[in-house]
């Protein structure tokens, strides 16, 4: 006993001695030099390990490098009630703004936003800011389409160069396609890469495949390789993984990325990568509180704010890529051309109604209730900003039989 | 000087307590040395971080409380199955079942029946959905003594598909893979709110607990149970029926994790996910033995890991550690606890010089 006593002395003495080296909290550093005097806290999924969150993280440190405001992050938060305790502590911790950049975090950002309406709720991917009507909960997307409209035509070049060389036949150009879900906002992306990919290459067809999920490295890469042994030529995916990129690059196969450039894990494969920059809104809507201005409900990035981004060239890219993309960008910033005019595909052998509607206000019936097409384009991304193209264009096939 | 190890005889209770304060002290000490070593991180502020995290604010600590509370009834949950030596570590799809009984329920009878006639179908469905999730594997066992650890395993796998394949079935909007806040306008199904919307799973935490501890240690249910798990033979010979008993635990521990379901879907969340249990299931085997199947001990150790996991997210945020940091802490902190044991059971003896050995 007495043995352990010293043991126990010693112990406490050893504890002591910790407590007594460790003085003083570390405060936060940028509270330091806060310019905007604006508290904004981020609500993630997973952290920076994930692609998604971390392109939302980085693009938080530099808005509030640039603004001067005070972040406060909390990552690893599940789309459940955890959502609503991290938003509702935020906002006790004296956060002007929350952010939450996860689909499934909406409805509890949207019940913390009544809790508090002093408190600015901003939510990227979300779709009921506009049905919600609260003023102080916002929807936040980019005309991401419009990025994928570019990486195809990237991919329709390098189609055309393998064709020209005669690598494959023009009727062997078909592109494959991982996706995540059969959800509106994939459906937008891989119909508007396939459409910039067709603009360049005529002969161009795609197939689809979908995993089920946002995350799936095994799930993604065996997709991938499916395709590729279904003769697809190139790939691209909507997924959050390198399952695909790393198929494509054991395979040889050329490969458009997302959210990120995938050029050092594969460079042989590599042709571009688009992306959402979230900087830009962010220091919109840390502005905005500075300046006790209304954020807006519904907020949509475009390549023009420059919130949708593609990345630097691979090197296996056709000659002249550069100057073709440079030339449809400028085309799409200036309105002169629309990724999904109805001029350019059709549905079931059709074109498309002027009086076509889809489900922009979200109920569990998915009632088609507004009417989407305006001077003859399908115009995505206007009547609320998250995703809302739903129809299955021609030359787009799938693998297997996916519910739509 | 030679030593060697050998059994004690049981330590009085105050001085296994005291060997295990020792533990986490040492653990504490061990991690404020890694700490500084290897992050450069000020180790006051890392602990200060924790504390601040799970009790930090009235909201922080309501919220410990609930999660707690969830956490322990799963563990309280698999206790009688593990005394009787039934390693059921489907715990995991036990809850998920409960929880999507419970959504299907608010789902397909919130707009047609009264909230009352709701919620006593939601609670009768989801513990007897949970039960069944047990008695499968029970059934299994007693029939044809199928190895329980894989079939319990297995029915986690068919849970999680389920709750998957459902997700889709209900998904709004279309495509996106997510159930969202069911009956958000009409509350349909919502569990009522006493006091506040945490108080509620701290109730029946609490009512599971003191019955937990009754039925093992005063019953004859808990009787059969302990002989069961001591001896299979012994019990036969006594006449207690194995098998029976085997199915009737196992369909209270899954019944105890279905009601845990109800109440993250019912009373938490209003929505049910793949991870809505969140690896409690797995994690409650752990809460368990480390209170040695006591029901008391076991609100402390749930304490411990919800303590740590929940001051985990405030040092991700305040410290700028990864999260990962806060589960080696909280690994060190087992390491320690587990390893004392062996000083409990065991004793090391000096083994004094004798002529023949020099």
């Amino acid at each position: 006993m007495k043995k352990l006593k010293r043991f126990l002395a010693l112990a406490l003495a050893a504890t002591m001695t910790f407590s007594l080296a460790a003085c003083g909290g570390k405060d936060s550093d940028s509270s330091k030099g806060n310019k905007s005097g604006v508290k904004i806290g981020f609500i993630t999924l997973h952290d920076e390990n994930s692609t998604y969150d971390k392109n939302f993280l980085d693009a938080a440190k530099a808005a509030c490098e640039a603004t001067g405001a005070e972040a406060v992050f909390k990552t690893n938060i599940s789309e459940g009630e955890d959502c609503y305790d991290a938003a509702a502590d935020l906002a006790d911790g004296g956060c002007d703004i929350v952010f939450a950049d996860s689909f499934g975090h909406e409805d509890y950002m949207i019940k913390a936003a009544k809790e508090f309406p002093d408190v600015q709720f901003c939510h990227a991917t979300g779709t009921k800011a506009h049905t919600e009507k609260l003023a102080n909960y916002h929807n936040a997307f980019a005309t991401i389409y419009e990025g994928r409209y570019l990486a195809g035509v990237v991919a329709g070049l390098k189609l055309n160069e393998m064709i020209d060389s005669g690598k494959i036949t023009a009727d062997q150009a078909k592109i494959g396609y991982v996706g995540a879900y059969t959800y509106a906002e994939v459906i937008s992306g891989y119909t508007a890469f396939f459409l910039g990919a067709r603009s360049i290459c005529e002969s161009a067809t795609m197939e689809v495949t979908f995993t089920g999920s946002w995350y799936d490295e095994t799930a993604e890469k065996t997709a991938a390789q499916a395709l590729i042994d279904d003769k697809c030529v190139l790939i691209s995916q909507h997924a959050d993984s390198m399952g695909a990129p790393t198929a494509c690059e054991n395979a040889g196969i050329p490969n458009v990325s997302y959210n990120g450039s995938t050029a050092s894990a594969c460079p042989e494969t590599f042709l571009v990568s688009s992306k959402i920059d979230w900087a830009p809104y962010f220091e919109y809507i840390i502005g905005q509180v500075a300046d006790k201005k209304d954020i807006d409900t519904d907020w949509t990035g475009n390549l023009s704010t420059g919130s949708v981004k593609l990345s630097e060239f691979g090197k296996s890219v056709a000659e002249g890529t550069d100057k073709v993309v440079a030339e449809t960008q400028e085309k799409l910033e200036s309105g002169d051309l629309h990724v999904f005019e109805l001029e350019q595909f059709t549905v079931g052998g059709a074109k498309l109604a002027d009086d076509y509607k889809a489900d922009v206000d979200t109920d569990a019936d998915y009632t088609a209730d507004t009417v989407v097409v305006k001077d003859g384009y399908y115009s995505e991304s206007e009547f609320r900003s998250a995703p809302y193209f739903d129809v299955q264009i021609d030359g787009i096939k799938f693998l297997g039989d996916p519910k739509f | 000087m030679k030593f060697h190890i050998s059994k004690r005889d049981a330590l009085p209770w105050q001085k296994s307590l005291f060997v295990h304060v020792v533990a986490i002290l040492l653990a504490v000490g061990l991690i404020a040395v890694l700490c500084m070593t290897l992050t450069g991180q000020d180790p006051l502020s890392v602990f200060e971080s924790i504390f601040s995290g799970a009790f930090g604010t009235t909201r922080r600590s309501w919220v410990t409380l609930q999660e707690l509370s969830i956490m322990l009834i799963i563990a309280l949950a698999l206790t009688p199955a593990f005394k009787m030596q039934f390693w059921n570590i489907g715990g995991e799809g036990q809850v998920l079942i409960g929880s999507l009984t419970a959504a299907s329920c608010m789902i397909t009878l919130g707009d047609k029946l009264p909230n009352a006639a709701v919620i006593i179908i939601m609670i009768i469905a989801s513990i007897a959905a949970g039960a069944f999730w047990g008695f499968v594997p029970a059934l299994f066992k007693a029939l044809w003594n199928t190895n329980e650890t894989l079939s319990t395993l297995m029915m986690n796998y068919i849970a999680t598909q389920l709750v998957a394949f459902f997700t889709i079935v209900w998904e709004v909007p279309k495509g996106s893979g997510k159930i969202g806040i069911i009956n958000s306008d009409t509350m349909a199904g919502w569990l009522p709110q006493i006091v506040n919307q945490h108080f509620l799973p701290i109730v029946v935490a609490l009512l599971c607990t003191a019955s937990l501890f009754v039925y093992l240690k005063y019953t004859k249910h808990g009787y059969e149970i302990t002989v069961v798990g001591e001896s299979q033979n012994t019990a036969r010979y006594v006449g207690i029926k194995v098998e029976k008993v085997v199915i009737r635990t196992m369909l209270l521990s899954g019944g105890m994790c279905g009601l845990a379901g109800l109440l993250l879907t019912g009373g938490i969340n209003h929505t049910v996910t793949t991870t809505i249990a969140g690896g409690m299931g797995f994690t409650a085997v752990m809460v368990s033995w480390l209170a040695k199947f006591n029901p008391i001990t076991m609100v402390f150790t749930s304490l411990l890991i919800v303590f740590m996991d929940r001051g985990a997210s405030e040092v991700a945020t305040s410290c700028g550690l990864n999260e990962s940091f806060s589960d080696i802490m909280t690994g060190i902190i087992l390491f320690f606890i587990i390893g004392c044991e062996f000083f409990i059971r065991y004793k090391i003896n000096r083994t004094k010089k004798s002529g023949k050995e020099a």
